[in-house]
């Protein structure tokens, strides 16, 4: 038992119905988001998942998941949306700026500060290799990313899956047509093949 | 072209499409960004399009900061504002409307089934993210070995991602790549 309750291991001893803590104040909401932005490097999501569900237990697992899910087929950048439908759940209006201007703000002055910087040294050539090294690392670790994004679709070997991949591939990076002509053809298109997919497995499942 | 108020409208207008063109996130639109910032308007060049994905790799905060630096390149403190905006703003309005609608668990097939005919669109747009990002950045073999090393890190280990970038900083700096 004493074992178990170490403090590296949360959240096993508080299962999905553990009930949430009180709906957060707009301040709480902001500094929240603050946080989990400014310790988010390469991605803010693990420490969002950390800090809503863990640490305040303003959802459980189960709420995080599905709203992640909701925000991450809606466009634009996902854990903004997630930040807004967040906000949105607890304080309404007041609430989804209150989380957006914390996820948005802090960083964004950083950033600010940093393009002010690299527009005044970004000449200088040790600067410029430096940049240079640490902007091939990032590619390799967004290369990393997208592999793991791909592992799934790779082992369920679907075709149609697999072809749209590569045919949106082909359109956007080799051939760089305008990104909106291509998803004004293929959203319509891989959303009427997996419909009559979904259909037909429906219809063989009928039948047998 | 060089007015500023037609700047800051241009970009406003750019980044306010492509977030609503952001399927899976807004790095799938990094094609897009490029295509637009380098090749039509001439904002930025290949170098300086790395030099800000680098810097915002390097910063803390969602991935979405490149159009922060994109702004202030082309029209300091009001574009970094505008773009950043006009990025986050309409997709998060959008967010706002429809995660009202679905507040408590719904049973329409329709959410499932968009989703999962986006993800291979979207998984194919990161693929293309990737393949312009490789073109910019790695200009000679080492570079492309060091994205490589980089990329095999990120797969197969548990390594913070500051140490790959740290390392690749260093290499740069002391005229390796």
């Amino acid at each position: 038992m004493t074992a178990d309750s170490s403090p590296f291991a949360p959240d096993q001893h508080h299962p999905d119905t553990a009930p949430a803590a009180p709906p957060p104040e707009l301040f709480a909401l902001f500094l929240a988001f603050a946080k989990m932005s400014l310790a988010g490097f390469g991605g803010v999501l693990v420490w969002a998942r950390r800090a809503i569900v863990e640490q305040h237990r303003w959802m459980t697992p189960d709420e995080f998941n599905e709203a992640f899910a909701l925000c991450h087929f809606l466009p634009g950048p996902n854990i903004v949306n997630l930040s807004v439908v967040f906000g949105a759940r607890f304080r309404g209006i007041p609430g989804s700026i209150a989380a957006f201007l914390g996820l948005l703000g802090p960083p964004v002055l950083l950033v600010t500060g940093l393009a002010a910087l690299y527009s005044r040294y970004g000449e200088i050539p040790a600067l410029q290799r430096s940049l240079n090294g640490v902007s091939c690392a990032a590619v390799g670790l967004f290369l990393g990313v997208i592999w793991r994004m791909m592992m799934p679709l790779f082992k369920r070997r679907n075709p149609m899956e697999l072809s749209l991949l590569a045919a949106v591939f082909i359109a956007v990076g080799l051939f760089r047509f305008p990104l909106p002509w291509v998803l004004v053809i293929a959203v319509p298109i891989s959303i009427a093949l997996t419909y009559a997919v979904r259909m037909r497995i429906k219809k063989s499942e009928a039948a047998s | 072209m060089n007015n500023p108020v037609s700047l800051l409208f241009s970009l406003a207008v750019t980044f306010g499409l492509m977030s609503l063109l952001a399927i899976g996130g807004a790095n799938s639109t990094i094609p897009e960004m490029h295509r637009i910032a380098v090749d039509v308007h001439h904002w930025l060049s290949d170098g300086q399009f790395a030099d800000m994905f680098a810097i915002s790799q390097l910063s803390p905060g969602p991935n979405v900061l490149i159009v922060t630096l994109i702004g202030y390149h082309v029209a300091g403190l009001l574009g970094a504002g505008i773009a950043t905006l006009a990025m986050c703003g309409p997709s998060a309005m959008f967010a706002y409307i429809v995660g009202n609608m679905f507040q408590r668990a719904s049973h329409s097939p329709w959410p499932a089934l968009l989703q999962s005919a986006l993800v291979p669109l979207s998984i194919g747009l990161m693929c293309a993210s990737g393949y312009v990002l490789i073109g910019t950045a790695d200009h000679s073999w080492i570079g492309l070995a060091i994205t490589l090393a980089a990329a095999v890190a990120a797969i197969g280990t548990r390594l913070n991602p500051l140490w790959a970038l740290a390392i690749g900083g260093c290499l740069g700096f002391v005229g390796i790549v």
